[in-house]
């Protein structure tokens, strides 16, 4: 097998293959910067937790108009919504912390949209309708996907300066008042976005993985918020390319596939990264010691 | 005027229809006309009894519409139908692995009548085909093998019976005979499709049509990449005419290999059970048209043309 059949050929013979790696570009060019910013303001599990929100809007939307792209992604971002929303007046209103509220929220969520896709009866698979797969974007779920990611990097410009300031300095959106509770709300909304495009597109709630892992691991090899976004963008791309080959290749799930590519640049990072891996600091230890 | 004449209109409807039982237990000379009472193991085993039978059997299926036999487990009230039951149908070929124990435990002594037997069975993955039933040579079989169980069981309506036999098999031949001639108007070249069902074996060998499995494809999994790539490929080699997998998985996946191997998406075929009552499959016959024409439909090349 020649280096041109191993990992061009697969996208040159099938449509699908060039989509969804298209897809998986898009999506990792709006979701590297914004797992980037949820790691440095420490909200790396709020992803997790909006990915679940999404569930019962998906899925009361597929069971009052069917399968529809729009309804459900429309449904999804507004139960997200809600359950930031709600998650944030908790924390406004009493002295419980918006991380408690979130989990609380979210939960419920969860529950509502197990239920809601139990009753409709085990003859459709519902889970399998309300997450695409990326082996099968179709033109509407790429235009959203596009679209998303166009409108996030334009947004992320224009407030890009208080949300890293904000990384740095927890509290200072808070003394912005007004203002700064938009940005803070303009951010959630452009996460859950990514997260609605992320699922058209990857098909499970594994979706969160593609923002979450490339930003986690970018840690370990860049300093600046820009550099990292960088770092996680290209980790993001490149898990895309590789687990769409690997799916092809080795026959796995393409999004699975994928999530397990990202992770596994995680680990890899972890371990020989350029800035406070595991191996970075062993080897300045020793030079410590030398010293 | 107008209101008088419908009215006297539905006293007439009335009286005709509150007539009608006592006509037909007229008919039958007997004064005490027994009620069979049937139990099939599975939708369209039941439809057949319901019209083999008519008046002379109360059908219930075990396994209702749109269910799976394969993976059916009894409750107890289905052990209790088997047990009151005149007659139990079951399809044989080993379609319903449950029924002898099921039978067994409900200490059921009475008739039961194998509806495929004297069926000639085509092979399956080592085993006998079970699902007969896609042929209407076939369902003749099923319909004549009931009959004789029914007037059996019941001999002082066996007039009844054979009537309304003789009907329903008139009417299988002719719907036999118009499937054979239209599908046979399709050149042979346009009649396969890509299918996921395994249960159109009988209908393959009775009518023409060429079933192909889509290689590696499984049920409950998401597909990888390679999957998809050799599907694509598949339908383009085999030149099939349209993709008939809707069941399976995403309806997104399979419009995406549709397009990509340039063929067209067929509609939903019926195998193992009807569709709910009020539906389009709703009995046997009824499955059996339907299943017709999205196969003519899949099959019949597209009329306009790609005019880019």
């Amino acid at each position: 097998m020649t280096l041109h059949e191993l990992l061009i050929q697969p996208f040159v013979e099938f449509g699908f293959m060039r989509r969804a790696l298209v897809a998986c570009v898009a999506l990792g060019l709006s979701c590297g910067p914004i797992g980037t910013l949820l790691v440095l303001r420490r909200m790396s599990l709020v992803g997790d937790a909006i990915a679940h929100a999404l569930l019962p809007g998906a899925a009361l939307a597929f069971v009052m108009f069917g399968y529809s792209l729009w309804a459900m992604s429309v449904g999804g971002f507004v139960a997200a919504i809600a359950v930031a929303g709600l998650a944030g007046l908790v924390a406004r209103l009493t002295p419980q912390r918006e991380d408690a509220s979130f989990a609380a929220f979210y939960l419920i969520a969860l529950a509502g949209g197990v239920m809601i896709i139990s009753m409709r009866g085990s003859s459709v698979d519902l889970m399998r309708v309300l997450f695409g797969t990326v082996l099968a974007v179709d033109d509407a779920s790429l235009l959203l996907i596009a679209g998303i990611a166009s409108v996030s990097l334009l947004v992320l410009a224009v407030v890009y300066r208080p949300l890293v300031v904000e990384c740095f300095d927890p509290g200072f959106l808070r003394h912005l008042g007004h203002a700064g509770a938009w940005v803070h709300g303009l951010f959630l909304m452009l996460l859950v976005l990514n997260l609605v495009g992320g699922f058209q597109a990857l098909g499970t709630l594994m979706a969160v993985g593609l923002m979450m892992l490339p930003a986690t691991a970018a840690r370990f090899w860049a300093a600046e918020v820009w550099s990292l976004a960088a770092v996680a963008t290209l980790i993001a791309v490149l898990s895309g390319w590789g687990g769409l080959l690997l799916s092809y290749h080795a026959n796995l799930p393409s999004g699975p596939a994928i999530v397990m590519l990202a992770g596994s640049f995680y680990v890899l990072s972890l371990l020989v990264g350029s800035r406070d891996s595991l191996l970075a600091r062993q080897r300045s230890q020793r030079s410590h010691r030398k010293a | 005027m107008h209101f008088n004449a419908s009215r006297r209109a539905s006293l007439q409807l009335l009286a005709m229809t509150a007539l009608q039982p006592a006509l037909a237990a007229a008919a039958a000379e007997p004064a005490v006309a027994p009620v069979l009472k049937v139990v099939a193991t599975f939708s369209i085993l039941a439809d057949m009894a319901r019209e083999v039978g008519g008046p002379a059997v109360e059908v219930s299926a075990l396994v209702g519409p749109n269910a799976d036999a394969h993976v059916y487990e009894p409750t107890p009230a289905d052990v209790r139908r088997v047990a009151r039951a005149d007659v139990v149908v079951t399809n044989g070929l080993r379609f319903e692995g449950w029924i002898d124990r099921l039978i067994a435990s409900s200490g059921y002594r009475g008739r039961v009548v194998v509806a495929s037997a004297g069926i000639v069975p085509l092979q399956l993955g080592g085993g006998a085909d079970p699902h007969a039933w896609q042929s209407l040579v076939n369902g003749q079989r099923y319909a004549q093998n009931l009959r004789d169980a029914l007037v059996a069981a019941a001999p002082q309506r066996s007039a009844e019976i054979n009537a309304q036999a003789a009907g329903y098999l008139a009417r299988m031949t002719t719907l036999d005979q118009d499937t054979r001639s239209r599908i046979a108007a399709l050149p042979e070249s346009r009649r396969r499709v890509i299918t996921s069902h395994d249960a159109f074996g009988y209908f393959a060998a009775a009518y023409g049509v060429r079933f192909i499995a889509p290689r590696g494809w499984t049920t409950g999994s998401e597909p990888s990449a390679e999957t998809v790539a050799r599907i694509v490929r598949q339908t383009r080699e085999t030149q099939a005419s349209a993709l008939l997998v809707e069941n399976i998985s995403d309806p997104r996946m399979i419009e995406r290999i549709a397009r990509e191997a340039r063929v067209k998406v067929g509609g939903e075929l019926y195998s193992d059970a009807l569709s709910p009552p009020g539906t389009a499959a709703d009995t046997y016959l009824r499955m059996f048209e339907h299943n017709v024409r999205t196969l003519l439909d899949a099959m019949t090349p597209a009329k306009i043309s790609d005019a880019r």
